[in-house]
């Protein structure tokens, strides 16, 4: 299984300036000497820019919660993110607009980011997402004012025990946990680092950044504060439990390959490095090392995006995060592990790609027909939303799966739809209110269009891009990734997939009747008038739908661009 | 200049969005507005008129490449105009006739609220229209194809509060959808044997292409083209389109839609040159719908059903022309400009004459009003000569070259038969033209009151219940509606002369159609004279039983043949009885097997989904203990499933 070829494909050799020295174990070497000297590191700031911005500003963003006055932390906080996402953006922008996407893309920080044009195609996606996200935490219309003070999605205060005097007392001092910002930017600081990583390391060290701020902010619901702790705790629990799983894998393929750095890893998987690191003479080259340690590597990322059987936890926290989190959490999340996963697969596994393609095609199909099958019984909106997204995380496996160009470039538009049309869908869940706070029973949407048809419709749109009907970004995605797929001789999976997406067009279609076809009932719930905030989060969502389903060629031609792994 | 073209388009385009968009702000100005964007499209289609006239016939066509709409591999549709001489006739025909008719609509629909709406309409039907007409591929022709059904659907039935303008909307779209089914096949047909949508690949290649397949797809053309053009056996829909406000019929129903069937028969010449039987039967139809027409035309007492019945039956004129082949091309499309003039001339007349009669419209009720409305009478009567074909105006230069062109069709009894219809149509067309005339404008009063509209709905609403029971007062039109009648009525006696001068209409459209000189069996002379004569004929028919006798105001018995022409020669019934009672029983028995073979397939499925996702559901328990097992299950098959994959 020699297929040194292959790689030309899908990478490009980089302008690292430091490969030799991790690639090889050089580093390990020259340690192992007796005037050890070690280099300062040698870090190109602005290539990795936009990471270092969004980190600075989540690092800023606790000092204004230990030093800004508690009234003007809001604003303070939504200023410094806003500005932190935006300019991040902007460094992004100027990062691909450099070329550094495409002819100029190459390594950076001593090998341990990739910047090159899925990194930083994934990257803006993530910071457009993150900044719509941050919108949507901001929204302080939706429940009534508490003691005369507006309030958020968020726990007044965190650490007051569910129900207990203090948290009354936090409520009636106009608390907010205006901590979020900086959490949420922490995780999109990681998220950046996700996709780019160029090492094991880096990776793990990425998930758990993004990873940790989400178990937070999982937990701090207003209402309902019971359920969203349990979410919280069980998705830490399960995450830690898949990092676990991870790191392990990780240490295998070290053992198999005397490195980290992918390039290295692939290079020993595909035959070409010959000399073996002394210290590990005993295992290097094992490929039961190799197989084992991918696979849990695997399964750490499959957790992540939220593939069967690793899905398990996906329903229950979707449902219990504030909703807000929730949906940072499906998009972002999302963008992020199978930006990394796709890296993983086509940069360091394509040797390895006659072993993994098959167990990965298991796990697509599962994925697919569990997420589409059992959201059919569903009853509660965000649990619904969280199958659905179990069934999007399959349809992505299959593009890919595909391991042709297309294919990457398939998964970076879908990705980009994807996101957009999920924040958009759970932002319009938080409009929809009744005295418990958000009305999320399905039964209580019945006849929703009748009393807010412009809601409703706006609902309507996210659904039928869910299920992908044409002239909405859903349906330019699968296309494409079922493209992809197809010509990457994956047919049987696209047959599943169609399948599949019949039967989950038959319950986002039964929302929409519901909506619009069933009488409403008269205790239902009201919908609530946002701030610009959600607004804006719902009409960028929106639109984004529609103008990559009406006119998807150029974001298709951008993410084919784009399309290309630096090694 | 070419860059100029989807100008065209977007001005009314711009409009239609503008006013349907914009909401009550605009109730004041909305009417300028539309106007003037109609106005400017106009004046975009001259300055292209004239930047063509400066070139040389072959290089006259112009295009322009928008975007590609749809481009996956081997499948390319573009949205790219092409503006040659056949489209440019059209092009000035539509903005100018159609900135006139926006113009009299300012005072048409003055007193009603509605009136933003249907500026937005109009100009919703123009941007149609325009994109049918200057589309370089089939599929673009066919997104306007369906915008001006859509247009037309809206405005037939703009007061939709009463239910006949309702159902009759209905009935349009329906019928047209027919059509629509013919023109979708046969735009397939092409792409599977051409590969490709785009006139000039398309026409290029028939050469190459079995008779079989171009017998086909031009049947499948002909069948749009009787569902828009209201041929026979679709022309059901236009008498009833008359529920409509008057500038539609006058714009929609008479001088632009309805001709769309002639332009796509004109436009795919090469392809009905290829396939005589597509041809012949393209001839029938305009044959059997040319005295179809006319002969419903000669019973109707609503005037605007018998200018309906007269549409009808010029356009059948002109589609038999397009059958005809290269003789034909350019005499269908300068009849079709001519009847442009005349016939919108003559709709507003009767609009007109509507306004000033309280909304009535049974010409049993008019009578001498050529004193009370002068204006409307000149005009209403100079478009009158011009269509019956009186020697010197428009109809006169245009029927008599159809005519001729039909003597000169095939060999043996051909040219006789069909060259002898179109004769008998000049006749009966003199008859019953002349008939409206006479009930219309001669006589004496034979004025009614105005019934109370809650008990018995006339045609047109706007009669409020301030008139009910009043008698008219006859008086002219205001200014915004005589106008366009008197620039139409110049264009109904002069433009028929303009293009016969040097044949410089035939000329001009050559390049595009080609032209064949015909060689009638009879001599031309000939023809002209026995028009004439059938012209007389008609007329001093007509003269006899309408103008020398007093008209009675409600409508005799009437032979067999006008109370089956009163009754649209029995078309619903027929349309009834076949389709309407047949197609119940094929739904019923669709029905029955839909209820019981699919429906237990669906039902079944669906439910065995249902059974397994409640089943599925269980396993998620919410006990992150069993999540983690499950977890642990999955990380343990994966592995193995590697390291099996690796053996195997």
């Amino acid at each position: 299984m020699s297929a040194t070829a292959v790689h030309s494909l899908w990478t490009t050799d980089g302008l690292s300036a430091s490969d030799g020295l991790w690639a090889h174990g050089g580093l390990w070497a020259a340690a192992a000497e007796p005037v050890a000297k070690i280099d300062s590191p040698q870090i190109e700031y602005s290539l990795i820019a936009p990471t270092l911005i969004v980190i600075g500003a989540a690092v800023l963003g606790i000092l204004v919660e230990a030093f800004v006055p508690r009234r003007s932390r809001y604003y303070v906080q939504l200023f410094l993110s806003v500005v932190a996402l935006v300019s991040a953006f902007a460094a992004v922008v100027a990062l691909a607009a450099d070329g550094r996407g495409t002819t100029e893309s190459g390594i950076a920080a001593m090998g341990a980011l990739a910047v090159d044009g899925p990194a930083l195609f994934l990257q803006g996606t993530i910071l457009l997402a993150g900044l719509v996200s941050v919108f949507t935490f901001a929204e302080r219309r939706l429940d009534p004012e508490a003691h005369g003070n507006r309030v958020d999605s968020f726990a007044a205060q965190a650490a007051s025990v569910p129900g207990s005097e203090s948290e009354q007392a936090a409520v009636k001092a106009g608390f907010t946990t205006t901590e979020v910002f900086p959490l949420a930017l922490f995780a999109i600081g990681g998220m950046l680092v996700f996709p780019a990583a160029n090492d094991l390391l880096t990776l793990f060290i990425a998930l758990e950044v993004f990873s940790l701020p989400l178990y937070l902010l999982c937990a701090l619901a207003r209402r309902k504060r019971l359920m969203s702790q349990e979410a919280a705790v069980k998705y830490f629990l399960l995450g830690a439990f898949s990092s676990a799983f991870l790191l392990f894998g990780i240490a295998l393929l070290y053992g198999y390959a005397g490195t980290v750095s992918y390039a290295g890893i692939a290079d020993v998987v595909d035959g070409t490095v010959q000399n073996v690191t002394p210290a590990l003479a005993g295992t290097m080259g094992n490929d039961a090392l190799l197989l084992v340690g991918a696979a849990l590597i695997l399964m750490g990322l499959l957790f992540k995006v939220g593939a069967v059987p690793f899905h398990m936890w996906t329903p229950d926290v979707y449902q219990g995060a504030p909703t807000p989190v929730t949906g940072f959490m499906a998009a972002a999340t999302k963008v992020a592990a199978f930006g990394a996963l796709l890296r993983l697969l086509y940069v360091v596994l394509p040797g390895l790609r006659w072993d993994w393609r098959p167990v990965m095609w298991g796990v697509a199909i599962v994925t697919m027909l569990l997420g589409a099958i059992v959201a059919i019984t569903q009853t509660d909106i965000k649990r619904l939303l969280a199958y659905s997204s179990i069934a999007h995380a399959g349809f992505i496996l299959a593009g890919v799966i595909a391991t042709t160009p297309d294919g990457i470039s398939s998964v970076l538009f879908y990705l980009l739809a994807y996101s957009f049309v999920t924040i958009g869908a759970f932002a319009v869940v938080t409009l929809v209110r009744d005295a418990g706070g958000e009305a999320t029973h399905l039964s209580k949407w019945a006849g929703l269009g009748r009393r807010s048809p412009l809601v409703a419709a706006v609902f309507a749109v996210f659904l039928l891009a869910f299920a992908g009907i044409p002239l909405t970004s859903g349906f330019a995605g699968k296309f494409a990734v079922f493209k992809a797929a197809a010509e990457g001789g994956a047919g049987a999976l696209v047959v599943v997939g169609v399948i599949s997406s019949a039967i989950a067009a038959f319950f986002y279609i039964r929302v929409i009747v519901l909506m619009f076809f069933s009488e409403p009932k008269p205790e239902g719930p009201t919908v609530a008038v946002p701030s610009p905030l959600t607004m804006t989060a719902i009409g960028v969502g929106v639109a984004v739908t529609l103008v990559l389903g009406l006119a998807p060629q150029y974001f298709l031609d951008l993410a084919n661009q784009a399309g290309v792994f630096v090694r | 200049m070419e860059n100029l073209i989807a100008l065209l388009v977007a001005a009314p385009l711009l409009g239609a969005v503008i006013l349907l968009c914009g909401g009550r702000r605009l109730d004041r100005t909305g009417h300028w507005l539309g106007t003037l964007l109609a106005l400017g499209s106009f004046v975009v289609a001259a300055l292209l008129f004239t930047d063509m006239l400066g070139r040389d016939g072959e290089d006259r066509a112009m295009h322009q490449h928008l975007f590609s709409w749809i481009p996956v591999g081997g499948f390319q549709a573009d949205i790219a105009f092409q503006l040659d001489q056949l489209s440019m006739t059209f092009v000035l025909l539509i903005t100018g006739v159609g900135s006139l008719i926006h113009i009299y609509s300012i005072g048409y629909m003055e007193h009603d609220e509605r009136r933003r709406r249907f500026f937005g309409y109009l100009n919703l039907f123009l941007a149609a229209m325009l994109i049918l007409v200057i589309a370089d591929n089939y599929l673009l022709l066919y997104v306007g194809w369906e915008g001006v059904g859509l247009a037309s659907y809206l405005l037939i039935g703009f007061w939709q509060h009463k239910p006949s303008a309702a159902t009759a909307a209905k009935k349009a779209f329906l019928v047209n959808r027919v059509g629509d089914m013919g023109l979708s096949i046969a735009i397939m047909l092409m792409f599977t044997t051409f590969g490709t949508f785009a006139f000039g690949d398309v026409l290029a290649a028939t050469g190459e292409t079995s008779e079989g397949k171009l017998t086909a797809i031009g049947l499948m053309l002909l069948l749009a083209a009787c569902g828009k053009s209201a041929q026979v056996p679709l022309q059901s829909w236009l008498g009833d389109a008359m529920e409509g406000p008057t500038p539609v019929s006058a714009l929609i129903h008479a001088a632009t839609m309805v001709t769309a069937g002639v332009y796509l028969i004109t436009r795919s010449g090469a392809i009905f040159n290829a396939a005589p039987d597509a041809q012949l039967a393209v001839v029938i139809v305009g044959a059997v719908t040319l005295l179809f027409g006319a002969i419903v035309g000669c019973a109707k007492d609503d005037i605007k059903k018998a200018l309906a019945g007269s549409t009808m039956s010029q356009i059948g004129y002109m589609v038999l022309a397009a059958g005809l082949g290269p003789i034909g091309y350019a005499f269908a499309i300068m009849h079709l400009v001519t009847h442009g003039f005349f016939k919108a001339g003559l709709f507003l007349g009767a609009g007109s004459v509507m306004h000033g009669m309280n909304d009535e419209v049974d010409m049993r009720k008019y009578g001498g009003l050529r004193k009370y409305m002068p204006v409307t009478f000149v005009t209403f009567g100079l478009g009158y000569l011009a269509i019956i074909g009186f020697p010197g105006l428009s109809g006169f230069w245009s029927k008599d070259k159809i005519i001729e062109a039909a003597f000169a069709y095939g060999d043996g009894v051909r040219p006789w038969i069909f060259g002898g219809v179109a004769l008998l149509g000049a006749g009966i067309t003199a008859f019953y033209m002349t008939r409206v005339m006479l009930m219309t404008f001669f006589g004496e009063k034979r004025w009614q009151p105005t019934p109370d509209p809650h008990k018995e709905p006339s045609a047109e609403p706007a009669a409020d219940d301030a008139h009910a029971g009043e008698m008219p007062h006859p008086h002219e039109s205001p200014k915004s509606m005589t106008i366009p009648m008197i620039v139409l009525a110049f264009g109904s006696v002069f433009a028929g002369g303009l293009f016969s001068l040097n044949e410089s209409f035939v000329h001009w459209l050559e390049p595009v159609t080609a032209f064949e000189h015909p060689h009638p069996v009879i001599s031309v002379p000939a023809i002209t004279a026995s028009t004439m004569v059938v012209l007389a004929i008609g007329v001093a028919i007509a003269w006899f039983m309408y103008g020398k006798r007093p008209v009675p105001v409600t409508a005799p018995r009437g032979s067999v043949l006008t109370r089956a022409a009163r009754r649209d020669l029995l078309q619903d019934d027929f349309n009834h009885v076949v389709l309407v009672r047949g197609g119940e029983h094929l739904t019923r028995s669709l029905v029955y097997v839909d209820h019981t073979l699919v429906d237990g397939v669906v039902n079944g499925t669906a439910a065995s989904f249902g059974g397994l996702s409640g089943r599925m559901r269980k396993l998620q328990n919410g006990f992150a203990r069993s999540y983690a097992v499950s977890m642990l299950g999955g990380t343990a098959v994966l592995v193995a499933a590697t390291l099996l994959m690796r053996a195997v």
